[in-house]
């Protein structure tokens, strides 16, 4: 069995990880070269830690990063054109496929009738999960922004996406009222607690950043559609179908 | 094969039988997902830089 779901999780995530890759080449990934622009001047006016980086020409951390990057130190990093754009297609490949594997693992948590079209709707239920709910306290940020400490900001991340993905299950999956009486809660309780607080005034324009903040968030609907629709139609082929026909 | 029989199949295992596939697929998504968008090691950061930014995983 686990072959089967590995064989539709696979499948599916690379799929949706290649075909996201080519809509962020057009979409975010200009704004984020844009932005490192400002980014590296910024960066030589304020109070920060420099470090020599061949992708920005510098990138900065915040004063109170926290983390200890020592001036002058150099890491590998993509060089920009072909082989930063393999890299980026790489990771969204890798990411295409965690997210498939969260999902597979859903249906078959479930473990219901599944296809293309049922597998949309789950795939709008991860946008909500991974993009939406993260996304109303740590709006998607281009490069140079300011921010909280990046471990807070990664803490309240998860929080926010496993409390609303158990909250829509409640809401959703269960029948009895309390339980999902419990699953608006839990939708709203990463809100309640809310996100690390973040200062203002980085260099970016707030143009620029704003206009990152739709593409992120709509190139993260079109990946979910698409990873929806990818992950149903396998996993029905290579798991269901399978299954009944011995 | 109707869908009923579909449904059924699935729905006649029992939790426990259905618990390990599904551990096993959240755990290597779970995985995944901690490699290509919260490590910290600057090699890992800076390969998945754009796709980070890009699918708003808190960065740097």
């Amino acid at each position: 069995m686990i072959g089967r779901l590995l064989t539709a999780a696979l499948l599916s995530g690379v799929l949706a990880g290649v075909l996201i890759s080519v809509v962020h080449e057009f979409t975010t990934t200009p704004i984020i070269l844009q932005a490192e622009q400002y980014e590296a001047r910024g960066a030589s006016d304020q109070a920060v830690l420099m470090r020599s980086d061949e992708i920005s020409g510098g990138r900065f951390y915040l004063a109170h990063d926290g983390e200890d990057h020592a001036e002058g130190e150099e890491t590998w990093a993509p060089e920009n054109g072909l082989e930063r754009t393999f890299f980026t297609t790489l990771s969204n490949v890798i990411t295409g496929v965690a997210y498939a594997a969260l999902l597979v693992a859903a249906f078959y948590m479930r473990g219901q009738k599944m296809d293309g079209r049922t597998g949309v709707l789950w795939g709008v239920a991860g946008f909500v999960v991974f993009a939406l709910a993260p996304g109303m306290g740590l709006p998607p940020e281009v490069p140079g922004a300011m921010a909280a400490e990046v471990s807070a900001r990664q803490t309240w991340w998860i929080f926010a996406a496993a409390s609303t993905a158990a909250g829509l299950w409640l809401l959703f999956l269960t029948r009895h009222a309390v339980f999902n009486a419990v699953g608006v809660l839990l939708i709203a309780l990463p809100h309640l607690v809310g996100a690390p607080f973040a200062p203002l005034g980085g260099n970016v324009p707030p143009e620029l950043s704003a206009h990152f903040v739709a593409a992120s968030l709509a190139t993260a609907l079109v990946f979910w559609a698409m990873l929806g629709w990818l992950a149903g139609a396998s996993y029905e082929r290579f798991v269901l179908r399978t299954e009944t026909d011995g | 094969m109707s869908d009923q029989v579909l449904k059924a199949s699935i729905a006649a295992q029992s939790i426990a039988q259905r618990a390990i596939p599904v551990t096993i697929l959240a755990m290597l998504g779970v995985f995944l997902l901690y490699g290509v968008g919260f490590a910290q090691p600057d090699v890992l950061h800076n390969a998945a830089h754009d796709g980070r930014h890009s699918f708003a995983f808190p960065c740097h």
